[in-house]
C-alpha cells in the first residue's frame, strides 16, 4: 500500500519566538485512520490546522490529496470534513438549518439521517447554544461528515461524549475507513488511540517522539512487562525481597506490581517464594505495557526517535 | 447561489431571533420614533417636515452601527469563521450577508415609519420617492459599511462599542436629524460633515422633501456611495478568520481611508 493521501515534508511552524513544530515528515495512506498523540502544545494543533488550510507553515510542504493547503483552500474544502474543538457555529441557528447551511457550500443534499444517527433527531428545531457539550460535539461530527469527506480531521472527536455516542462515533469511523476515507485524529484517549488507529505518531516538543502501530510503539519500549500478584498474607511485603530481572516494585491497591524484565524466571522465583512461606496466591496478571505506558515513557524522558 | 440565499435567509431570520438585534433592528428605532412623534412634534412641530427621513436615519444608525459589528467581533474570537472558511464559506458571503440582511430589516422599520408617521404624527410624505429610495438604500450601504469595517476591525466587543458610538452620537447631535444643520456654527458644520447621517439628510432634505439642501445633495449621494463602496472593499481587504492567525494583510488603522469621501466633502461641498 503507497498511496499517500496526506504528505507532510519537514514541516514547520513558528509563533513568535516558539518553535511549535519542528520539522516534522509523515505520511498518511488512503483508507488509514492515523492517530496524532502528544501533550499539550507538542504540536498537534498546529499540524492539524496548517492541514486543514487554517495556518500557513514557516517551511516544509504540505499536501492533502496534491493540494496545498495554504494556497489552494477552494478546493480543499470539499476534500476535508473537520470536527473542531470549538463550537465553530453561531448561538441561534437550530440543527437543521446548520445542516443545510453547510451543505449548501459544498453543494450537496442535506444530511439529515445523519442527525437522527447521532441522537439528535428530537433536537432537530433546537438552537445551537441550547444544546448539551456532547450534543454540540455530535453535531459537530455529523456536519465533517455531511458532505462524505474523502479525508476527516477529528480532534478530541469523544470528548464529552457518552458510551453509547463514542461507540456510535467508533463505529461510524469504521464504517468510513472502510468506505476509504483517511482519517486523522488527535485525540489523548490512549485506549482510543489504541483500538481505532491504524499508526500512530508521538508529537513532543514539535518533533515526532515515536511512531508506528500501536504494537510496534508498545514494543519498542523499556521492555518492561508488569507483574501483579495478590496474596491472602503478607509474604510479599518486604521491600528489600529481590526477585530476577526484577527492576522496580511499587503496590497499588492491594497488589504488588512489579516490572521484569524477564518475566519467566521472575514469575517462577514468585511463585516459589509465596509456596516457601506458606502465603496463598490470590491473583497474578501478567500485562504488556500499554499505549499509556509507553506515552507516558516518552513524554516523561523526552526521548525523540 | 443556492448556498448564498440560503446563508441570507438563516441571518435574516437571526435578525429577528437574536433578542440584541431584534431591539437594534426594530424595538429601538420604533420607540424612539414613537417617543418622538408623541413630544418632539409638540416641542417643535417644525420637526414634522423632517421626521419621516429623521427617523428613517436614525434607524439606519442603530442597526448598522449598533447591531452589526459586535455579531462579526464574537463570531470570530467563537471560531466560527474558522469553521466557514473550512467549509467554502467565502469572506465577502461572511460580510455581505449580514450587511444586507440588515439593510432589508431596516427597509421592513422604514415602511412602517413612512406609513405611519403621516397617520399618527401629520408628518409629510416623500415628494419624491425615488430621491427618498435612493438616499435611503445609499445611506444603508455606507453605514453597514463602516458598521461591517468596525467589526472587522475591532479587537474585542468593548473596542465596537467605542467606535460605533463615535459616529452615532455625534450623528444624532450635528446631523440635523434633531437640530437643523443650518443653526449650527460654520466650524461644527463641517465636522459634521464628517459623518454619513449629515450627507444623507440633506440628500432626503433636498432630493425627497422638496427642502433646501443645506449643501449639494448630489455631491452628498456620491460621498455615501464612495464611503460604502470604500468601507466594504477595505473589510474584504482587512478580514482575518481567526484572531489567532498573525498573517494580516495589512494594518487595522488602513480602516481609516474610509474618511477619505467625508474630508474630500469638507473640502468641496458648500
Amino acid at each position: 500500500m503507497n498511496d499517500p493521501v496526506i504528505q507532510v515534508k519537514d514541516f514547520r511552524k513558528i509563533y513568535g519566538d516558539l518553535v511549535a513544530v519542528d520539522g516534522i515528515s509523515f505520511e498518511v495512506q488512503r483508507g488509514e485512520i492515523f492517530g496524532l498523540l502528544g501533550p499539550n502544545g507538542a504540536g498537534k494543533t498546529s499540524t492539524l490546522e496548517s492541514l486543514e488550510g487554517l495556518r500557513v507553515p514557516d517551511g516544509g510542504s504540505l499536501r492533502v490529496m496534491d493540494v496545498d493547503p495554504a494556497r489552494q483552500s477552494r478546493k480543499l474544502h470539499n476534500l476535508i470534513g473537520v470536527q473542531l474543538q470549538t463550537s465553530g457555529l453561531p448561538d441561534s441557528i437550530n440543527l437543521d438549518e446548520a445542516m443545510k447551511f453547510f451543505c449548501a457550500y459544498h453543494g450537496v443534499v442535506p444530511r439529515y439521517d445523519l442527525l437522527d444517527r447521532f441522537d439528535l433527531k428530537e433536537k432537530r428545531r433546537t438552537q445551537y447554544y441550547q444544546l448539551s457539550a456532547g450534543q454540540q460535539r455530535r453535531l459537530g461530527l455529523a456536519l465533517a461528515v455531511a458532505h462524505k469527506p474523502p479525508v476527516l480531521f477529528l480532534d478530541e472527536p469523544t470528548a464529552g461524549l457518552d458510551v453509547a455516542s463514542r461507540i456510535e462515533l467508533h463505529n461510524l469511523m469504521r464504517e468510513l475507513q472502510e468506505a476509504g476515507t483517511t482519517i486523522i485524529l488527535a485525540t489523548h484517549d490512549m485506549a482510543e488511540a489504541n483500538e481505532m488507529a491504524g499508526r500512530l505518531a508521538i508529537l513532543l516538543h514539535g518533533k515526532i517522539a515515536a511512531t508506528g502501530t500501536p504494537l510496534e510503539l508498545t514494543a519498542t519500549g523499556a521492555g518492561f512487562t508488569k507483574v501483579s500478584v495478590r496474596t491472602k498474607g503478607s509474604s510479599l511485603s518486604n521491600p528489600d525481597l529481590n526477585f530476577p530481572a526484577v527492576s522496580k516494585r511499587i503496590i497499588k491497591d492491594e497488589y504488588v506490581i512489579y516490572y521484569s524484565t524477564d518475566i519467566g524466571p521472575t514469575v517462577s522465583a514468585i511463585i516459589a517464594h509465596v509456596k516457601a512461606q506458606e502465603d496463598t496466591l490470590v491473583d497474578l496478571r501478567v500485562e504488556r505495557p500499554s499505549l499509556e505506558d509507553r506515552f507516558l515513557e516518552i513524554t516523561t524522558t523526552g526521548g525523540v526517535q | 447561489m443556492n448556498a448564498f440565499i440560503n446563508h441570507f435567509s438563516f441571518e435574516f431570520r437571526t435578525g429577528i431571533r437574536n433578542k440584541t438585534l431584534l431591539l437594534m433592528n426594530y424595538l429601538f428605532p420604533l420607540g424612539f420614533y414613537a417617543m418622538m412623534g408623541l413630544l418632539m412634534t409638540g416641542i417643535n412641530p417644525a420637526f414634522r417636515e423632517t421626521m419621516i427621513p429623521a427617523m428613517t436615519i436614525f434607524a439606519i444608525l442603530a442597526a448598522t452601527l449598533l447591531g452589526l459589528p459586535d455579531p462579526l467581533v464574537t463570531a470570530r474570537e467563537a471560531g466560527i469563521f474558522r469553521s466557514y472558511k473550512i467549509n467554502g464559506v467565502p469572506a465577502f458571503s461572511i460580510l455581505v450577508v449580514p450587511a444586507l440582511t440588515t439593510i432589508l430589516h431596516t427597509a421592513v422599520v422604514t415602511i412602517i415609519i413612512t406609513t405611519t408617521a403621516p397617520l399618527f404624527f401629520d408628518a409629510p410624505l416623500p415628494v419624491n420617492w425615488l430621491g427618498f429610495v435612493v438616499t435611503l438604500l445609499l445611506m444603508a450601504f455606507a453605514c453597514a459599511g463602516l458598521s461591517v469595517l468596525i467589526g472587522v476591525v475591532s479587537s474585542s466587543s468593548r473596542m465596537t462599542v467605542l467606535w460605533s458610538q463615535l459616529i452615532f452620537l455625534p450623528s444624532m447631535l450635528l446631523s440635523g436629524m434633531m437640530v437643523p444643520y443650518s443653526l449650527l456654527p460654520e466650524a461644527m458644520g463641517k465636522i459634521a460633515q464628517l459623518l454619513p447621517a449629515t450627507h444623507a439628510m440633506n440628500a432626503f432634505r433636498g432630493l425627497a422633501q422638496n427642502l433646501t439642501a443645506d449643501f449639494n445633495p448630489i455631491g452628498s449621494l456620491i460621498v455615501l456611495l464612495a464611503s460604502g463602496v470604500l468601507a466594504f472593499g477595505l473589510a474584504i481587504y482587512l478580514f482575518n478568520w481567526d484572531s489567532r492567525n498573525m498573517t494580516q494583510r495589512g494594518h487595522p488603522l488602513m480602516a481609516l481611508l474610509v474618511l477619505l469621501p467625508y474630508v474630500i466633502s469638507m473640502l468641496l461641498l458648500s
